[in-house]
């Protein structure tokens, strides 16, 4: 299932990808005298799910933030497809084919989930007076979309809510109808901002499912999140964000046992029952040899 | 498991709750907290997790059941009554003031017993003591895990005798989180019961004595910790597989 082989030569941070689909170089944002992101060279292979993990503040969502036009950087260029994205504003990059959510969702409150998901799709015939009259010119289309929507607000189980606000939505619902509206425009390159975060265990692995499937259908999914159990299991590159740069990259396996990684990222707490840790129990030693 | 005492600390009976009228939330939820205890709860998405929290702390008016504190009705108290009864509340996000120093927010904990700072604070700053050396700095340039440790010390600011936490390891790096799940451990070893939502359930259920499984709104499932991590309806539902 995971892909293999995406880079070319010896890996180390910046590494080539024999065939990326989003490169960037010399990308960088000062906010006052801090430098949120410095990355002097990154590319995202294509047709493959990447991780791109970090401690907190490392400046993930605000190289998200930059690629995807919703923020200017100092300097740098970067490229989806061969072509330049710098100056191209947000909704002209989400046309090209690259669309991506937000940590902070930013679901439309007092349209409805079903609305929402409308709104995401690009086939639109958008409104004219003139056609209003000839409903067989739209119905047909309106139907469509409307199926292809509660195709997917069912895998992400929101299909009994399609008719509510989205802002009677739970914190992790909304999360939801958030990643099922970028999938609406069936993107080329999805970028998810901690998708899972909030999200219960056993909905997390079902729609870790879908997102594999994402990827068989010609898909490429790079992701920020904090859960290694998660990027463990779909994840086939690695990169690794400190302090603005990319510090780490590789396949997961390899990246989670780099002992600087464990240092500033994982913890050393990773493996270990947190119940040992405080105290609480004290297990008995078989259970450290399975 | 350890069976409920004479008199809980925290006691919720029946209790329903919910925002739009006539669509309930909460559906007849059941728990208990005895003295010392820390409580995970745990559920889906819309499960009425934080709504139960909130019902508690009397940011959501309850329409039936009861609830009560050292065995006092305290249903329909406000926020404010609860904190100087003892109960603290910190919220899953937007928790801190940002426009104030970590001084201030700490401060802001205490506004119903400032002659109580300098010992408290002592207190708080045993726990966090990273916190303690930087008192001066504005809350809103805080990461995440640092905001979620000054929500955590302005709720310990009251002395409370509960503490309701909400999700507190959402948004923060694996190491943050585990080190939040070693320091509410701790506040609650420091004898104050703990309630606590989590969206990572087993970090949540190996260090908690008992939890609750919420869903829709009902209490579905309890036991300890241990019993719920190995209970096959709960991983089926609920817990999932990865990471087992």
């Amino acid at each position: 299932m995971k892909s293999t082989g995406l880079h070319v030569g010896e890996i180390k941070p910046g590494v080539a990808k024999k065939d990326p689909i989003l490169i960037a170089d010399h990308v960088r944002r000062q906010f006052g005298g801090l430098v949120a992101v410095d990355v002097e060279h990154v590319e995202i292979p294509r047709n493959a799910i990447t991780a791109l993990i970090g401690p907190n503040g490392a400046g993930k969502t605000t190289f998200f933030n930059l690629l995807t036009g919703f923020d200017q950087p100092n300097e740098g260029k970067w490229s989806f497809n061969g072509k330049s994205l710098a100056n191209v504003s947000a909704y002209r990059v989400a046309r090209r084919g690259l669309i991506r959510t937000f940590q902070l969702t930013k679901a439309l409150g007092l349209l409805t989930v079903m609305d929402n998901m409308k709104l995401g799709s690009t086939e639109q015939l958008g409104e004219k007076l003139s056609a209003s009259l000839f409903p067989l010119i739209w119905k047909k289309k309106e139907k469509e979309i409307e199926e292809k929507a509660l195709e997917i607000l069912q895998r992400f189980k929101l299909d009994t809510k399609k008719d509510d606000f989205a802002a009677s939505l739970s914190g992790g619902q909304r999360k939801l109808l958030e990643m099922a509206r970028a999938l609406m425009t069936d993107p080329e390159l999805v970028m998810l901002d901690e998708p899972m975060a909030g999200v219960n265990p056993a909905l997390t692995e079902s729609l870790l499912e879908h997102i594999l499937g994402l990827k068989a259908q010609g898909m490429t999914v790079l992701f920020v999140e904090h859960d290694m159990h998660m990027v463990r299991h779909i994840a086939d590159w690695v990169i690794v964000m400190a302090e603005g740069k990319v510090v780490a990259e590789g396949a997961p396996d390899e990246v989670m046992k780099n002992p600087a990684v464990i240092d500033a990222y994982l913890g050393s707490h990773q493996d270990i029952d947190l119940g040992t840790v405080t105290g609480r129990i004290t297990l008995p030693k078989i259970s450290k040899e399975k | 498991m350890a069976a409920k005492t004479e008199v809980p600390v925290v006691e919720t009976k029946d209790l329903y709750a919910g925002y739009l009228p006539g669509v309930n939330i909460l559906n007849g939820t059941n728990l208990y907290a005895n003295k010392g205890e820390l409580i995970g709860i745990i559920g889906p998405n819309g499960a009425g997790k934080s709504t139960f929290l909130k019902a508690i702390f009397g940011l959501v008016k309850v329409r039936e059941g009861s609830i009560t504190l050292n065995g006092d009705d305290i249903t329909g108290l406000k926020a404010n009554q609860l904190v100087a009864r003892g109960v603290g509340f910190v919220p899953q996000s937007n928790n801190v003031f940002p426009s104030l120093t970590i001084e201030e927010n700490l401060q802001m904990g205490l506004y119903q017993r400032p002659g109580a700072y300098a010992e408290r604070l002592e207190f708080v700053t045993g726990i966090f003591a990273e916190l303690g050396k930087r008192l001066k700095q504005r809350a809103g340039s805080l990461s995440g895990g640092e905001r979620q440790m000054v929500a955590m010390s302005r709720a310990l600011m009251m002395d409370p005798t509960v503490l309701l936490l909400d999700e507190p390891s959402a948004g923060l790096s694996p190491v943050r989180q585990d080190e939040a799940f070693i320091r509410v451990s701790e506040i609650n070893k420091a004898g104050v019961t703990t309630i606590m939502v989590e969206q990572n359930a087993r970090r949540c259920l190996q260090i908690c004595d008992r939890g609750y499984v919420l869903d829709q709104g009902k209490d579905a499932y309890t036991g300890t910790g241990r019993e719920l991590l190995n209970d096959p309806k709960v991983i089926g539902l609920y817990l999932g597989t990865l990471g087992s």
